[in-house]
């Protein structure tokens, strides 16, 4: 779209903050969550998970729990579909195993009973023989010589040789010639980080309400950002019709990627179809941690040169991640976001993508993009440090504009990344005085966004008022954002539309709410579905008119002649038309499906000041700020919520939040007493700047924000920390042992 | 292991149910009777989003046995509210937008209603540090520290006023 | 699993005596639920002592220490202004162990005979010189804290006995104690370290004292050195020091997911000597009131 059809002033509704329009319900405890459904008949599920990281499964022997008064259906891998591949192989390994128990918590049989409780108590009684197998879970070792081989023959054309069979995928881009640009600097630097896996730590365990018949017909209810998306691959799964299946999204408490995909929906279609009666399956908070999707750990090794006068002359990383059992750590991510910031003529970035034992990976915020920020952000911190540099004038003096060749490839169109570091050197944080003991960092961070298959649909009721039909769960607020947007093109109160997140069988294909696309890519199908809505609106005034229908012009509401030469009428209000609407040609429906190509890539620039006990090495976090482009901040409070939370998990991850896994490759931490994530008490509010720069691919400029803001705060929480502590740290987290350890060594060194 | 029979009192109004004796009082208030805004979030009593107040008490239903709630005057969020007027702190989650997924919203209102109750006049902090045990992935807390903030401020100008 | 209401110990007792198997008893459950949750613990037998008389009250004692109720729960003693006033340390750490929610619920006597190594309450009591009323099939005793405490996780209570109640001596005039934990957040993470001092003063110097620390050994450690290094001292820098060294030096930790010995080692060092001023100025405090 090109940048004059962009609107970006005289806006009515979209920039104001009203009210959600489901904040009635999530206030008093009535909008329903994953778990809040039931059904008549309906029985618990439970599943049976292995107790080993990697174990051969020779026997499965339920006989005992079949045994137990109320238990009424078991399921093992036989009852799944035989002919599944490719990804949805992958999905169905990893939701029930075959043969081979690939990591702590897999899932290798379930049983449906008549209460919860004897669904727990029969799950103990399944007696499996396992012949336990060596096991790995640390990305580096898992690529080493003589590593346990967790499933040869997975890795694709794209991987060089001699490498080891748990390498399954690989990455290489870049343009320039390094070695050249690193002759040039002034001074290089190199270092090795590693980050450990974190769990997007949603509230809400996975849950569903699953019903599946003998004759291929079901229905499923689940917290999900997907619907269309588990239909397909439940249907794949349990060998169904696709159209068959009609998946409906409940309420979803909380996601950041990781309630994407499946893990327990089809088990309880299997045990559904098993029992002939509804399944509910909830999954405890243990499993979440030992069998949902975590992050991938990481081993990183980057290296920048810099000129005096602060530019980067050449930049280049390798990034090694693991994904768990399965291949898709989203290492090609991380190499592609690296350097993106960046202006680079010369920037060379590889990835790896290996596989341990470990749960699959799964999306969390910008998957692979924080931890790309943190290596690149910390090495560019000590440059600065050592060059005697400001840090965000270095940053300005390279930054990526419209037109720069990105370190991945394709050149930016419009973005604002200067717009946020201009504006976080203009903030009072910047320049706020430090006491004794704190430190302040800052680092910049990229997301591309996406676009992704979306259908909108546009219904008037014959009042007037307006059904907005979208397939996108609301994660974030984006009911009211669709509605503002809605309200903006069709020029009615915001409250006369209520927006409704479908089902599967109401609506055509719509893609995951992923990738920060919703705002954008609903968004736009609703712009557009509303203006198809308008110009069937203008048709039925120029029909009762008696005049062309291009004479005819939508203002406030209101069907309204183009111009003098047009006739003299008065404006046909849409409750009018509406009225009629069943006379005059029949009901008024509006809609679009499309796969939007224009998401606009975002970036952000974080300030954040911590202090570090030196005698104990315990971090508090006292002042942060969150600067980043939105493109159009729709609804600003949830612009800003978005920004605060993401900031909020960083934090997190950068201090407290890691997988711990013993000796035995078994998860230690698989509760929230001991995977920490950020408490009340832990955080000083959060501020936030928006930024706007508008995306030209969107209609209103509007730019995805749900994950660049994950982006900078592991670097600028290393980096305050540096500061604040005079030691820098390369692991995450930066936890209070690791943070004294530095201490002592610089002190003893 | 047969059932045991509970006499009870859920947001004013007399109930009694069957439940075995490991069911908890958050079992037994989403399952047996149908009030399914206490939300299980981690089983443990590390989340909140379990919160009732028992006799007047904040704890985690999820720590409490459905058989302990014999004779107690139990408190959930479906209390919260009088009829069609919302507590004051309701209101000002919708306009603060101090939710967006909403899933820890019925624990920390039940949280912070009690807060109130005990101490009008707290300081961020003490709301912070009286909130640690509701855990929120979504927002960071900000907002919802300024709409408790904000609400206890206009809670005592009312409260002056009426005086 | 069978769920009992006794209404008194003589009852509870016998009910304990009988039963077979695995035999609790429900004060404010936050262990208990949390193990059954966890498939840790199913109690064959599940006792709630809830509805005993006399559980529920904290009372001053004629020699002006107090009775703690074995079902009060920790919100209700930081309620509790006078007991507050006197033992500032053994509130401010049961008021620690877990949040709010759980304050609402847990009970120092739980948090005892959970014998958790990492339970805060019990430096505090320790340091103290709490001792608790024990009633069972043979009778009555009274011990103290660190003598209940035989391992993680295991307590010197016979089959069938049970604590009646927890006896904090009378606090006597210029005495302060003070808790203090290691964690990595704010809140709601169980103690890398805890450690508590409990001191009187004469003058400025320190009369008597005693150190305990939580979550460096198999149980609680009651540091006699780490005593000896104060007592006769006003606090200055020397005596903190030994302090900490014979607070690092009695440490007997193991490496696990929430510390490593060399870090809990440390800190013990560091927490002894931050809680030692505090509990220092609270009897300076006392001493003016």
């Amino acid at each position: 779209m090109p940048k004059d059809d962009v609107k970006t002033e005289n806006f009515r509704f979209v920039g104001t903050r009203p009210n959600r329009p489901d904040g009635l319900d999530k206030v008093t405890g009535r909008a329903k969550f994953g778990a809040d459904a039931s059904a008549p008949g309906m029985l618990h599920g439970a599943i049976v998970r292995s107790p080993h990281a990697h174990a051969r499964i020779i026997s499965i022997d339920t006989s005992k729990a079949e045994a137990l008064k109320g238990v009424k259906a078991v399921v093992t891998r036989a009852d799944f579909a035989t002919d599944v591949t490719g990804e949805n192989w992958n999905v169905l390994e990893n939701v029930m195993a075959s043969d081979t128990a690939l990591y702590d918590g897999h899932a290798v049989a379930a049983i449906a009973a008549n209460s919860a409780l004897v669904a727990r108590d029969a799950i103990k009684l399944v007696e499996i023989t396992y012949e336990v197998l060596p096991h790995v879970t640390d990305v580096d070792a898992a690529m080493a010589d003589g590593a346990p081989v967790i499933r040869a023959g997975t890795a694709d054309k794209s991987v060089p040789a001699g490498l080891h069979p748990n390498v399954v995928r690989y990455h290489d881009s870049g343009h320039g010639d390094v070695e050249a640009g690193f002759a040039e600097a002034d001074l290089v630097i190199k270092d090795h980080f590693r980050t450990e896996a974190t769990h997007q730590g949603y509230i809400e365990p996975h849950a569903c309400l699953g019903m599946l018949g003998g004759d291929g017909k079901g229905e499923l209810w689940c917290t999900t950002q997907g619907h269309w998306n588990v239909q397909k691959i439940c249907s794949a799964l349990l060998g169904l019709e696709t159209s068959q299946l009609r998946v409906t999204a409940s309420e979803i408490g909380g996601g950041f990627g990781g309630k994407t995909t499946v893990f327990i929906e089809p088990v309880a279609l299997a045990l559904s179809r098993k029992a002939n009666r509804p399944v509910k399956l909830v999954m405890t908070r243990s499993e979440v941690f030992r069998a949902s999707g975590p992050t991938s750990s990481t081993s990183m090794d980057v290296k920048i040169g810099m000129k005096k006068d602060g530019t980067i002359t050449a930049a280049e990383g390798v990034f090694r991640l693991q994904g768990g059992a399965f291949p898709g750590a989203p290492m090609e991510m991380t190499a592609m976001c690296a350097f993106a910031p960046y202006a680079l003529k010369n920037v060379h970035q590889v990835g790896y993508d290996v596989m341990a034992n470990r749960p699959k990976q799964a999306a969390y915020r910008a998957p692979g993009s924080p931890m790309a920020a943190f290596a690149v952000e910390s090495v560019i911190d000590e440059l600065c440090g050592q060059l005697g540099l400001d840090p965000i004038d270095v940053r300005l003096k390279n930054a990526s504009k419209e037109g720069t060749k990105a370190s991945y490839g394709p050149r930016f169109g419009r973005i604002g990344l200067v717009e946020t570091l201009e504006a976080a050197k203009a903030h009072p944080h910047y320049s706020a005085p430090l006491k004794p003991g704190q430190g302040r960092g800052i680092s910049c961070g990229f997301w591309f966004n996406f676009g992704g298959e979306t259908s909108v649909s546009l219904a008037l009721s014959m009042d007037g008022s307006v059904q907005l039909m979208v397939g996108t769960p609301d994660i974030g607020g984006s009911r009211a954002s669709l509605a503002l947007m809605a309200a903006e093109e069709l020029g009615i109160p915001y409250e006369n539309i209520r927006t409704t997140i479908a089902d599967t069988a109401s609506l055509g294909y719509n893609e995951v709410s992923h990738g920060s696309r919703v705002t954008y890519a609903s968004g736009l199908a609703t712009i557009e579905a509303a203006r198809d809505t308008i110009k069937k609106l203008c048709a039925r005034a120029a029909a009762k008119w008696g005049i062309d229908a291009d004479a005819v012009s939508w203002e406030d509401g209101c069907a309204v002649p183009s111009g003098p030469n047009a006739g003299d009428f008065d404006p046909l209000p849409i409750a009018k038309i509406a009225a009629s609407m069943g006379r005059t040609g029949g009901p008024i429906v509006g809609h679009y499906e499309a796969t939007p190509e224009g998401a606009g890539v975002s970036f952000a620039t974080h300030i954040v000041d911590a202090e570090v006990d030196p005698e104990t090495g315990k971090t508090g976090i006292v002042r942060y700020t969150v600067v980043q482009d939105a493109g159009k901040a729709v609804h600003p409070a949830y612009v800003e919520g978005q920004f605060q939370g993401g900031a909020a998990q960083g934090i997190g991850w950068a201090l407290n939040e890691e997988y711990i896994y013993g000796a035995d490759g078994r998860l230690q931490n698989d509760v929230f007493l001991d995977y920490r994530i950020p408490v009340a008490s832990d955080l000083p509010m959060i501020d936030t700047v928006i930024v706007e720069v508008p995306n030209p691919g969107h209609p209103y400029g509007v730019r995805g924000v749900g994950e660049t803001s994950i982006c900078p705060p592991l670097a600028a929480v290393a980096n305050a920390v540096s500061a604040a502590a005079g030691v820098r740290l390369h692991e995450l987290p930066m936890s209070p042992p690791r943070i004294l350890e530095a201490l002592e060594k610089q002190r003893d060194g | 292991m047969s059932k045991i029979h509970v006499t009870t009192s859920v947001n004013g109004d007399a109930m009694e149910f069957l439940c075995d004796p490991r069911e908890t009082l958050l079992d037994v208030l989403r399952d047996r009777l149908n009030l399914t805004g206490a939300k299980e979030g981690c089983g443990t009593g590390d989340c909140g989003a379990c919160s009732v107040t028992l006799d007047g008490r904040l704890v985690c239903s999820c720590l409490v046995l459905g058989a302990e709630a014999e004779g107690k005057e139990i408190g959930t969020i479906e209390g919260l509210a009088d009829g069609e007027a919302l507590h004051p702190l309701q209101q000002k989650f919708i306009e603060y937008a101090a939710l967006q997924c909403g899933i820890c919203t019925p624990g920390i209102l039940v949280a912070t209603k009690a807060l109130l109750e005990k101490n009008p006049d707290p300081t961020e902090t003490e709301v912070r540090y009286w909130l640690a045990g509701n855990l929120c992935r979504c927002t960071g807390y900000d907002k919802i520290i300024r709409a408790v903030m904000d609400t206890a401020a206009d809670m005592r100008a009312d409260a002056k006023e009426t005086s | 699993m069978h769920y009992l209401t006794p209404s008194s110990f003589d009852e509870a007792v016998t009910i304990a005596a009988r039963a077979q198997g695995i035999t609790r008893y429900l004060a404010g459950g936050t262990d208990i639920l949390v193990q059954l949750r966890a498939d840790i613990v199913t109690p064959d037998t599940l006792i709630d002592i809830k509805h005993i008389d006399g559980v529920h009250d904290i009372t001053r004692e004629n020699d002006g220490g107090w009775r703690i109720g074995i079902a009060v729960s920790g919100a209700e003693m930081s309620e509790h202004a006078a007991l507050c006033a006197d033992w500032p340390g053994v509130v401010e750490a049961m008021d620690l162990v877990g949040s709010t929610q759980v304050q609402g619920r847990a009970t120092l006597t739980g948090n005892l005979c959970n014998a958790s190594p990492a339970a805060d309450s019990v430096p505090a009591m320790v340091a103290a010189g709490v001792t608790v009323s024990i009633t069972g099939a043979n009778g009555t005793r009274r011990i103290a804290v660190e003598d209940l405490l035989t391992g993680p996780g295991k307590t010197s209570l016979q089959k069938a006995e049970m604590v009646t109640a927890v006896h904090i001596p009378p606090r006597g005039p210029a005495g302060g104690d003070a808790y203090q934990r290691f964690i990595p957040r704010t809140e709601m993470d169980i103690a890398v370290v805890g450690c508590a001092v409990n001191l009187t003063l004469d003058g400025d110097t320190i009369k008597t004292a005693r150190v305990a620390l939580g979550a460096v050994a198999p149980t609680v450690l009651l540091v006699q050195d780490a005593a000896d290094a104060i007592i006769g001292s006003t606090l200055d820098d020397a005596a903190l020091d030994a302090l900490a060294d014979a607070a690092s030096a009695a440490c007997n930790p193991i490496d696990d997911k929430r510390g490593t010995i060399k870090f809990r080692t440390h800190v013990a060092g560091v927490l002894a000597k931050r809680v030692a001023r505090i509990a220092y100025d609270r009897a300076q405090a006392a001493k003016g009131a």
